[in-house]
């Protein structure tokens, strides 16, 4: 059994990070291609707890139960919304309040939210930065969406992006890398492609 | 007409002169322009193909405009684009303005589709730029059903649609205009010049030979793969550049400011390296010569070779001594060309052979 555990860190409700993390994890369950759990956690609901862990320097029971997931979890999905150009304050101080060394060597799947694609590179200029300290293993691809992104289809969606996240996170539980390499094939069965010699 | 063509293409840049200072008008790159497509006849050439674009410093934003003025001057050379606007132009304004032109210039024309390489005009003409390689497939197909259905019902995803729509004026002898597509990174569109069997171009330009040659072996195939022909008798087409004197040294002094500050290129790569790792030549005629039919073995036997001459500043009056100078080599590039290649390549394509080729496929329909 593969144990996958998603940190969704949206503070709204409903939230586009909670969507996001819901459709990143069940394409991770799916891609790793054996019995899978899923746990989605949203830390909204832990806000106090989160607050309290840093002033005390310990987690409350409750809290504590979702330390002890992520630790346990085989691969951790990461899901943010994009807060003044980086992750909300909410996270970093889940994070902060966690173990020094418990996110070492852990698969962990990058993504973000944010109000428009101006936002993308929070992936790689704020969380990134943060896992190389924490010493995670992070796939490579980061599954980035904005609003224009819910209401897109086609090969460059939102959902080919997840899932080649969640190939590429798969692929290195399993101890092969990320399983990609250059490509050099052009892709013959594309839906752009088929539409050339099906003019109507 | 030659079994294969030679030509120039022209990108319409207003540069500054680098060696002087001094840049032209837009008026007299205008005139320049047309001035250099005479040339071109004069000296033997058999295609002149200019550019589109929509902004500063490119002046060519109205290609048939200028086509059919060059062609009330000139008799012989063929009039092409390089390429027109697939993606941001109407379908139906390109039905009719280019088989006005093809009227106009007695066939002596065709056309080359592209996407074009200033993002900007996509939202500028009511686009969007997601949307390129799309916008290209849709558009092409309308535009093949207006030069070839009289009356056209159709509805696609970008445009309004069209009821009982004719496009007017129908083509020449009922032949549509040959079209290539030029592409240089995208495999749908060699996809989409291999399904209907048109002709494919590589600019060749800016990159090493490594990368057109993938491009254009999955055309070949693809060419094949829908029944056309074999992969050789694919229609190829090709760019290249050079800047030629008698003496090559000549050649390396007098073009390297225009290199070093060319738009594109400039400031980076120095002219040697470039001229290694492209097919850009600087050198002597047969040095010009000997590069260019080395770019046969590269990518198959062709039809159609393309050069750049008239870039990066340089003066009307070098462009002009450049084609002289092609005109000397022309008649050995074509007998080297025409010696190597295999029987059952096909000429490059003309009007009237193509005029020919309906009424041959008309007769043998004809029951006996």
């Amino acid at each position: 059994m593969t144990r996958i555990v998603a940190l969704a860190a949206g503070l709204g409700e409903p939230s586009t990070t909670r969507m996001l993390a819901d459709r990143i994890a069940a394409a991770a369950a799916a891609a790793v291609g054996q019995p899978a759990s899923v746990e989605v956690v949203n830390l909204r609901e832990f806000a106090h707890e989160i607050t309290d862990a840093a002033l005390a320097g310990f987690a409350a029971p409750r809290l504590h139960h979702v330390y002890d997931l992520v630790g346990e979890a085989d691969a951790l999905i990461v899901v943010v919304p994009t807060f003044k150009a980086s992750y909300p304050g909410l996270f970093k101080s889940f994070i902060d309040a966690m173990e020094e060394d418990a996110l070492i060597g852990k698969v962990v799947l990058l993504a973000a939210t944010g109000g428009t694609a101006r936002h993308s590179l929070v992936i790689d200029f704020a969380l990134r930065p943060l896992f190389a300290h924490l010493q995670s293993v992070v796939v490579p691809t980061g599954v980035f969406a904005s609003p224009h992104d819910w209401g897109s289809a086609g090969e460059s969606a939102l959902q080919s992006r997840i899932e080649r996240a969640a190939r590429e996170l798969a692929s290195l539980l399993a101890g092969d890398g990320s399983g990609r390499g250059p490509d050099d094939e052009i892709d013959l069965f594309s839906d752009t492609m088929l539409s050339i010699s099906r003019p109507d | 007409m030659s079994t294969m063509q030679f030509g120039i293409f022209t990108v319409g840049d207003v540069t500054t002169d680098p060696t002087t200072g001094r840049t032209p008008t837009e008026h007299e790159r205008i005139k320049a322009t047309v001035e250099i497509a005479r040339k071109a006849e004069e000296v033997g050439l058999d295609v002149f193909a200019t550019g589109e674009h929509h902004n500063p410093p490119f002046i060519p934003s109205s290609p048939t405009t200028t086509l059919a003025y060059i062609g009330a001057q000139t008799e012989r050379i063929i009039l092409s684009t390089s390429t027109t606007l697939i993606t941001t132009n109407d379908p139906v304004k390109i039905a009719e303005d280019y088989a006005t032109l093809q009227h106009l210039v007695d066939g002596r024309m065709d056309l080359m589709l592209g996407r074009g390489n200033t993002a900007p005009v996509y939202p500028w003409f009511g686009k969007d730029i997601t949307k390129a390689v799309e916008l290209t497939i849709e558009n092409y197909q309308l535009l093949r059903k207006l030069w070839s259905e009289p009356v056209v019902d159709w509805e696609g995803k970008f445009r309004t649609p069209l009821q009982g729509y004719t496009s007017t004026p129908a083509p020449l002898d009922g032949v549509a205009p040959f079209v290539w597509h030029g592409s240089i990174r995208t495999p749908e569109v060699a996809e989409l010049a291999a399904y209907y069997g048109d002709g494919y171009f590589a600019n060749n330009i800016f990159w090493p030979k490594e990368h057109y040659i993938r491009l254009i072996n999955f055309y070949r195939q693809r060419y094949a793969h829908y029944g056309h022909g074999t992969p050789e008798q694919a229609i190829v087409g090709l760019g290249g550049q050079f800047f030629m004197r008698r003496n090559s040294q000549d050649a390396v002094n007098e073009f390297r400011p225009y290199f070093d500050n060319a738009p594109v290129y400039g400031h980076g790569p120095s002219l040697e390296d470039f001229t290694a790792q492209t097919p850009l030549t600087v050198g002597s005629p047969q040095q010009v010569l000997e590069r260019t039919l080395e770019f046969a073995d590269y990518f198959g036997d062709y039809q159609r070779q393309l050069f750049l001459v008239d870039h990066a500043g340089l003066p009307l009056k070098t462009v002009l001594e450049q084609l002289d100078l092609l005109g000397e080599i022309l008649p050995t590039m074509r007998a080297e060309f025409d010696a190597r290649r295999p029987a059952g390549v096909p000429d490059a394509p003309t009007h009237a052979a193509r005029v020919a080729a309906k009424a041959a496929a008309e007769n043998e329909e004809v029951p006996a």
